[in-house]
């Protein structure tokens, strides 16, 4: 098993979404954070003062996958997360040593 | 002779004027201030509202309005309002005088809260209540008598302020400027991102001040006539130049037009045309409410390249605003529109323009020494700063146990309570609060 982290623009969510639905991805966690790499912050402006905003807005998801899906699903987040400009994010994956269904105590592939 | 369409017409502006400062004027700055200091922000206008409407009827309209002592100060005749009744007075023939204290009583209020802004997020409540009440009694009081009472010497002088540039905006942007010098800069400031934590809540706080306004410069007029037309026309178009004047100047010089900056500039705009409203038509109303706006946005601007904290720009919006507006009237006044005012300058009176920037001149000495005795004396008795950490949990914790917006719905919360008891869930929340007041 493999777990998938992308970080993502807010904007691609509802994309990245549908194509790990399509490749048979069944489950994810998402969350709002912040963070920059390469595509740096913003300015907001208040009467006089200005302030440069370092942290952009991103969108993490999480899944968790057998083996033999990695490749697929790293396409396809990609497929569905690029618009070709700074700021499109990054994916990590990890090895992930056990899983367990809490419901049904299943382990392993069968609790994904 | 009491009339009645006067009477009513300034009862209602004086509900109008109270409106400008809660909640007008206190969304408009509690918008601007960081969220853990939000609710001091608020309760600051608020408790104005409450500590001068009562300084006001014990002895504060005696001191401004009460009969003349040298052209320098009201005695105290009037003090518990006493003589003064539903009949009508020198100041207002037609309305009741307890209607136009009434009035009055609205501008004492909404000036020293002005002053909050300067100050934000780090005086002592205590601190500032002595303040603003010898700030009232020492400067306001005074100055109104100066400018409006009856002998007062700036009035016998010719000085032109309809509704209170000068008594109102300037005495509080010049007091402004000595609060933030010896109070000095908020912890981090300049070097902290300090950004405005809701303004949504500005926005809706400046259109109640521009609401209010109406009551302010209109019904400053004191009777339901043309005159109080004219007013309200001049308002109106001078806080719409002065949003424009504020926007465009922002768009051109930053990249950028604003919605702080919009409302900020139709505050700008309502300040300079206060003490002009009532003797300029709409044109000139224009012009004075468009430089204002463009003027105040530069002064604002060059507040940090001075590095003083003024931390919600009074000095840039009442200070500069109210000079340019006593000034503007020495310029437009046009006895076309008001034959009880005078000629300004581009109406053939230059002398006009002389006896407005004595006015000017005389406020700042008034209410600058003034405002720097009262704050060492505040020091003395109470402490005007609250301490390095009472400052980095916020006001609305260490002065008064609150927390603005303390939402339920945290499933962490929501386990902690529940599994207390019901003293200890109180308990726990306090706790709770504490721990998202400090983070």
């Amino acid at each position: 098993m493999k777990k998938i982290e992308a970080i993502i623009r807010p904007s691609r969510l509802d994309e990245v979404k549908d194509a790990l639905n399509s490749v048979g991805v069944s489950g994810m966690t998402v969350a709002e954070v912040k963070g920059f790499g390469r595509q740096k912050g913003h300015k907001e402006l208040y009467r006089g003062a200005e302030y440069i905003v370092d942290f952009v807005p991103k969108v993490k998801v999480e899944a968790v996958v057998q083996d033999d899906l990695v490749g697929q699903v790293i396409d396809a987040i990609e497929r569905a997360a690029r618009t070709g400009t700074l700021g499109d994010g990054k994916i990590f994956v990890f090895e992930v040593v056990e899983a367990v269904r809490v419901r049904t105590g299943e382990r392993g592939n069968l609790a994904l | 002779m009491i009339d009645k369409g006067d009477t009513a017409w300034v009862l209602i502006c004086t509900a109008f004027v109270l409106l400008m400062t809660a909640p007008g004027l206190a969304l408009f700055y509690g918008g601007m201030v960081r969220q853990r200091n939000v609710l001091a922000t608020l309760l600051q206008s608020f408790a104005a509202l409450a500590l001068i409407s009562i300084q006001w009827v014990l002895f504060g309209y005696s001191l401004a309005f009460g009969p003349d002592h040298g052209g320098l100060i009201g005695g105290l005749d009037w003090a518990f309002l006493r003589g003064v009744g539903p009949g009508p007075s020198s100041y207002a023939a037609t309305i009741p005088h307890q209607a136009f204290m009434l009035f009055q009583m609205m501008f004492a209020v909404i000036t020293p809260a002005l002053i909050t802004g300067a100050f934000a997020e780090r005086k002592k409540f205590a601190a500032y209540l002595l303040f603003t009440l010898l700030w009232a009694t020492l400067v306001y009081d005074p100055l109104a008598h100066w400018v409006w009472a009856e002998g007062g010497f700036l009035r016998k002088l010719g000085a032109l302020d309809f509704a209170g540039g000068t008594v109102v905006h300037l005495s509080s942007g010049t007091s402004a400027l000595v609060c933030a010098l010896v109070i000095g800069k908020r912890k981090g400031y300049p070097k902290t991102p300090m950004p405005p934590h809701n303004l949504p809540l500005t926005l809706i706080g400046a259109g109640l001040l521009w609401f209010g306004w109406f009551g302010f410069n209109a019904g400053s007029a004191l009777e339901a006539s043309g005159l109080a037309a004219n007013a309200f026309l001049a308002t109106n178009t001078g806080a719409a130049a002065g949003a424009l004047g504020w926007m465009f100047a922002e768009w051109m010089l930053r990249g950028k037009p604003t919605a702080l900056g919009t409302a900020s500039g139709a505050v700008a705009g309502l300040v300079v045309i206060t003490p002009a409203c009532g003797f300029v038509g709409p044109m000139a109303a224009i012009a004075i409410g468009g430089v204002g706006g463009a003027l105040c946005f530069g002064a604002c601007h060059l507040k940090s390249k001075l590095g003083y904290d003024d931390s919600l720009d009074v000095v840039g919006v009442h200070g500069v605003g109210g000079i340019w507006g006593a000034l503007a009237t020495g310029l437009f006044a046009w006895k076309a529109i008001n034959g009880a005012g005078a000629d300004g300058l581009f109406h053939g009176n230059p002398g006009q323009f002389w006896t407005q920037l004595v006015a000017v001149l005389v406020t700042i000495a008034l209410a600058a020494p003034m405002t720097f005795v009262i704050l060492k004396i505040v020091d003395a008795v109470v402490g005007i700063r609250v301490s390095a950490d009472d400052e980095a949990s916020g006001l609305d914790l260490s002065q008064h146990s609150e927390n603005a917006y303390a939402l339920s719905g945290s499933v962490v919360g929501e386990s902690v309570s529940s599994a207390a008891g019901n003293d200890r869930m109180r308990t726990g929340e306090g706790a709770m609060m504490s721990a998202l007041g400090k983070g």
